[in-house]
């Protein structure tokens, strides 16, 4: 840990790094989108639906990011539990009737947040018996990974397919969280900011959890290094049960909210959304919830801005996103390993 | 007195590969025990098979008078025996204190005890609150061994500290040894035999997965038949 005399190259990159390095990366990416699209207030608008869109994505993924890092499981069934997030949610919602649809703002909003809960919590469960069942008898084995829970999702969809039928569910959204507001002349959503705001608030609670707490330390070292943690004296097997469930919790939520911003909902709803979670998961770096925040913001506005600009390849261009990124940091954005 | 640790013809394989072929060792309680042998001879095997992170085929390892050979890692470590593995085993995104932090009990410090390792590794309390993998090779090794003794243990088990280290570094590693052996028994694998041959106050040498001899630092130290028979020897310092 010496200063020596480095080429300028090396120095410009130790400053950008310095400043902030790729966290500025949505900032240049809203720069250039701007220059293209010209006008402030759809580029404003197609912002903030890219923000809302990435915080949601953040949501399911940041989950995976920490199974993928911690368990080393390739869980293709991940997505079921979006898709199971996104029906136990809608279910709810339309139970609750008139608390959601009606007039009261507390009201509405106590029957979005139990909607989450119940999501959340079913999340949670059917994650502990993911794990004991199907991916307990897999580990340190990505194939059979792969194509038991590969299994595992078609059976979950199955299931979602005998209880809700085939054909789409109307999510009803609570009244509340209806309609735009309009601010400095730029029309906003308002389920699109208490969707940013609750993936803000998952993000700093889960940066409190793991850089403030004993168990955050053991996960994050346990991503870097389990066996180590395991000659320290620790059971890294219960903690890949709590790590499993929190990020099956955390899939559900974000397919209950992805639900509520869709307002209609199939069954290949968490299959269509992997396709983007594992791009998020990949370009931010397994196992770290900074680099899963800062990749599914990166999509969101990727995917927001180039279906305005060039609507066919809106996929594809997080695609491209992706392979820029991976050739240029094979470990991704914020990698929770430092090597 | 009994052993500390007791290794009764213990057979390893790795994969399809026998390491281990009837192992069997006595570490007496107190300084530091050194296991030699040349490349693939089997001593990191050894060193792992007895904290549980590979699973013998047949034999017993005790220590003390517990059987610890189907105890999980965990468990093991719980017992009062550290490891320092030859990659160090450093979490090189947590910081200095963070590191240390998850190798104490209860995540808290003894003031005293932290203070004396501080002064057997001063770069440890220079770059407390540093990235760990920013951290030069000897520094991460002084690491690695500040967190194994951060609780006091019974038992340490350490792997190969020197390799890659410079001679000034080396020097260091010999002083802070002799201070640590003080309180603890160490195990010690190596293959720089200056090194072993300065802390060692028993040695085995280990070829093919057994031990070929055993006996005092101080008789191998002084026979050079004996070593040129049993070591293929690294002296420099």
């Amino acid at each position: 840990m010496t200063e020596t005399t480095a080429s300028l190259p090396t120095r410009i990159k130790a400053d950008i790094e310095r400043f902030g390095g790729v966290l500025w990366l949505p900032v240049v990416l809203a720069v250039v989108a701007l220059i293209l699209i010209g006008q402030p207030s759809t580029w404003a608008t197609l912002t903030i639906a890219g923000l809302a869109m990435g915080m949601m994505i953040f949501l399911m993924a940041s989950g995976l990011s920490l199974i993928f890092g911690l368990m080393d499981v390739l869980n293709f069934g991940h997505s079921a539990f979006v898709t199971a997030g996104a029906f136990i949610g809608a279910t709810v919602l339309a139970w609750l009737g008139f608390w959601v649809t009606g007039g009261n703002p507390a009201l509405n909003l106590t029957g979005l947040l139990l909607a989450i809960a119940a999501a959340t919590i079913f999340g949670a469960l059917a994650g502990w018996f993911f794990e004991r069942v199907v991916i307990r008898p897999v580990y340190q084995d990505h194939l059979r990974q792969i194509l038991i829970t590969v299994g595992a999702l078609i059976v979950a969809e199955e299931l979602v397919l005998l209880v809700w039928g085939g054909a789409p569910i109307p999510v009803p959204r609570p009244q509340v969280l209806t309609g735009s507001i309009i601010f400095a002349g730029v029309s906003v959503e308002i389920y699109r900011i208490f969707a940013f705001l609750l993936g803000l608030l998952v993000y700093v609670a889960m940066y409190l959890l793991l850089n403030r707490t004993r168990l955050g330390l053991l996960i994050r070292a346990g991503v870097e290094n389990r066996e180590m943690v395991e000659a320290l004296g620790f059971r890294v097997d219960r903690l890949f049960i709590l790590v499993f469930m929190a990020g099956s919790a955390l899939a559900a939520m974000g397919g209950a909210m992805w639900a509520g911003y869709q307002g209609l909902i199939t069954a290949a709803l968490g299959s269509e959304m992997m396709i983007l979670v594992f791009i998020v998961v990949i370009i931010g770096g397994l196992g770290s919830i900074q680099g899963s925040l800062l990749g599914a913001i990166l999509v969101g506005l990727m995917a927001n801005y180039v279906a305005f600009l060039v609507p066919k390849m809106a996929l594809a261009s997080n695609m491209l996103l992706m392979m820029a990124i991976l050739l240029w940091r094979p470990y991704g954005l914020l990698p929770a390993v430092k090597r | 007195m009994a052993p500390i640790l007791r290794l009764d013809d213990v057979h390893t394989d790795i994969a399809q590969y026998q390491i281990l072929h009837g192992m069997s060792l006595e570490v007496p309680e107190g300084g530091v025990h050194v296991i030699l042998g040349r490349n693939g001879a089997g001593k990191t095997t050894t060193l792992r098979t007895i904290m549980g992170l590979w699973k013998p085929r047949q034999g017993a390892i005790r220590f003390r008078d517990l059987d610890i050979t189907k105890l999980q890692t965990p468990d093991i470590a719980r017992l009062g025996i550290a490891f320092v593995p030859e990659n160090m085993g450093i979490f090189g995104g947590l910081t200095i204190e963070e590191n240390m932090r998850l190798a104490s009990d209860d995540g808290s410090f003894d003031t005293e005890r932290l203070a004396r390792i501080h002064a057997i590794f001063p770069a440890i309390k220079q770059f407390w609150q540093k990235p760990a993998h920013a951290l030069s090779g000897g520094q991460k090794q002084m690491l690695a061994i500040s967190r194994a003794i951060i609780e006091k243990r019974d038992l340490i088990l350490i792997d190969e500290p020197t390799k890659g280290l410079a001679p000034s570094i080396i020097r260091n590693m010999i002083a802070a040894f002799r201070e640590i052996a003080e309180e603890t028994t160490i195990l010690l694998v190596e293959q720089n035999f200056h090194f072993a041959k300065a802390l060692g106050q028993t040695v085995a040498v280990i070829d093919d997965g057994r031990i070929v001899h055993r006996g005092t630092m101080a008789d191998l130290a002084g026979d050079a038949a004996l070593q040129g028979r049993f070591l293929s020897l690294s002296v420099e310092a």
